[in-house]
């Protein structure tokens, strides 16, 4: 790469890495399937711990989804011929005989649930750290009133990281709903911590316009003091610290800030296909916590801001993949952050490559 | 909320009312640039390139 000018590689993906699957309300004792990294996955929860379980969804007999079967108890019956799979995805019964072929196990992923997310891990099982899960724990706090949903969306997921790191565009696609030209205006700060693997970008506007989004759920009338904190933590967790007060008013020295409203914005980006991407979404509030309309409109609203972002970075891809091999981008100061999480991907992807000296997941 | 910060942390500005980027690496070396992608390349060299400075 010389220049400004450069172009997006090859899709690769970080497996030995944690991954958000589903909310925890999404998983019960209905079965779920997801493809999460290319793998087809079935979840559910089991009876009694009420433990959420991961298997690989297809049946070792022909192949036959097993979200397509149903549970019995903790087992999971394949609804064409009957294996019965256990928890860890070993195959209790088979139709008709009394011996059961040792080979006949699906794959278990390890699983973590936290924060009210439900977390998977694609790569080499033992590398599977719990610890190393990232927080957003504002999404289980009572004190923060949240709201959420999932899109699908159909392009490469690198292409929403670079949607999120870069939210400039925020001014453009998202004029008159959260946008306002003080965002694209306004300088950022980026923070690359290697070792943490995490990507920070600052905008702090100083006087800006209030956006809808902000104006009707806060009652703010007037100008703003606006603050956006990205926090990424690569691949998958994505923090947007968002304080609004009115213009001037910031916190108090000894830290605290009463007088502000504060809304963290919380993405998953969880890679699907190649061309699909899981892009689940929350917005809460440490405001107006049982004022249901305030609850409605931000859901509604965010809801409709990703719908613009899921059909631009539709378009997006499908006129990607109709340019020649080779196609030039060009970068310019807003697109640090975006750069900068484009690279730690690229070293993840690398380090979750089969290998016989195992490179260390990055240090958490 | 907020994660460690480990001992490699890269910081780009962009300088309020310029079109300018400042650099620091982790190392306390510094840089101007106008091109964020170059900003980059000289930053993750460390330590090569340090040494030839343009301001
Ligand atoms: S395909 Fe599952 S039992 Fe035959
Ligand atoms: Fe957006
Ligand atoms: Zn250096």
């Amino acid at each position: 790469m010389t220049g400004t000018t450069g172009q997006i590689s090859r899709t690769a993906f970080a497996r030995n890495q944690w991954y958000v699957a589903a909310y925890g309300r999404e998983i019960g004792r209905e079965l779920l399937a997801r493809t999460i990294l290319n793998e087809p996955i079935v979840f559910y929860r089991t009876q009694d711990g009420g433990e959420a379980v991961a298997l690989a969804d297809r049946c070792v007999h022909r192949r036959y989804p097993l979200s397509a079967g149903r549970l019995d108890g903790d087992t999971l019956v394949c609804g064409y011929h009957g294996f019965t799979y256990d928890t860890t995805g070993t195959c209790v019964s088979v139709p008709g005989q009394k011996r059961v072929p040792r080979t006949a196990r699906v794959r278990s992923y390890p699983v973590v649930e936290q924060d009210s997310l439900v977390w998977v891990w694609i790569g080499d099982p033992e590398s599977a750290d719990p610890d190393a899960v990232p927080r957003a724990a504002h999404l289980a706090d009572p004190a923060w009133r949240t709201v959420g949903g999932m899109e699908t969306v159909e392009c490469d997921y690198r292409l929403l990281v670079d949607n999120l790191l870069d939210l400039s565009h925020e001014t453009y696609l998202h004029g008159g709903y959260i946008g306002t030209p003080e965002v694209a205006e306004t300088p950022i700060v980026t923070e690359v911590d290697e070792g943490a693997g995490t990507v920070r970008v600052s905008r702090h506007m100083d006087d800006a316009a209030c956006p809808p989004f902000y104006a009707r759920s806060t009652g703010i009338e007037g100008r703003i003091t606006r603050w956006q904190d990205i926090e990424y933590h690569a691949p998958c967790l994505y923090l947007l610290h968002s304080r609004i007060a009115p213009r001037g008013v910031l916190p108090e020295p000894d830290g605290s800030d009463p007088n502000a409203f504060h809304v963290e914005i919380t993405y998953a980006v969880t890679p699907s296909t190649d061309r699909r991407v899981y892009d689940f979404w929350c917005v809460s509030r440490d405001f107006a916590q049982d004022d249901e309309d305030v609850t409605a409109f931000l859901h509604d609203l965010n809801h409709t801001v990703v719908m613009q972002d899921v059909d631009a970075l539709d378009l997006l891809q499908r006129s990607l993949d109709t340019e020649p091999e080779g196609y030039q981008e060009l970068s310019i100061n807003i697109d640090t952050g975006g750069l900068a999480a484009r690279r730690i991907l690229t070293r993840l992807a690398a380090e979750g490559e089969p290998q016989p000296a195992h490179a260390p997941a990055a240090a958490r | 909320m907020s994660g460690e910060h480990t001992a490699e942390v890269y910081r780009i500005a962009w300088v309020a009312g310029t079109d300018t980027l400042h650099g620091v690496c982790h190392c306390g070396a510094e840089r101007t640039a106008r091109d964020p992608v170059e900003m980059w390349e000289w930053m993750l060299a460390h330590p090569v390139g340090h040494d030839r400075e343009i301001t």
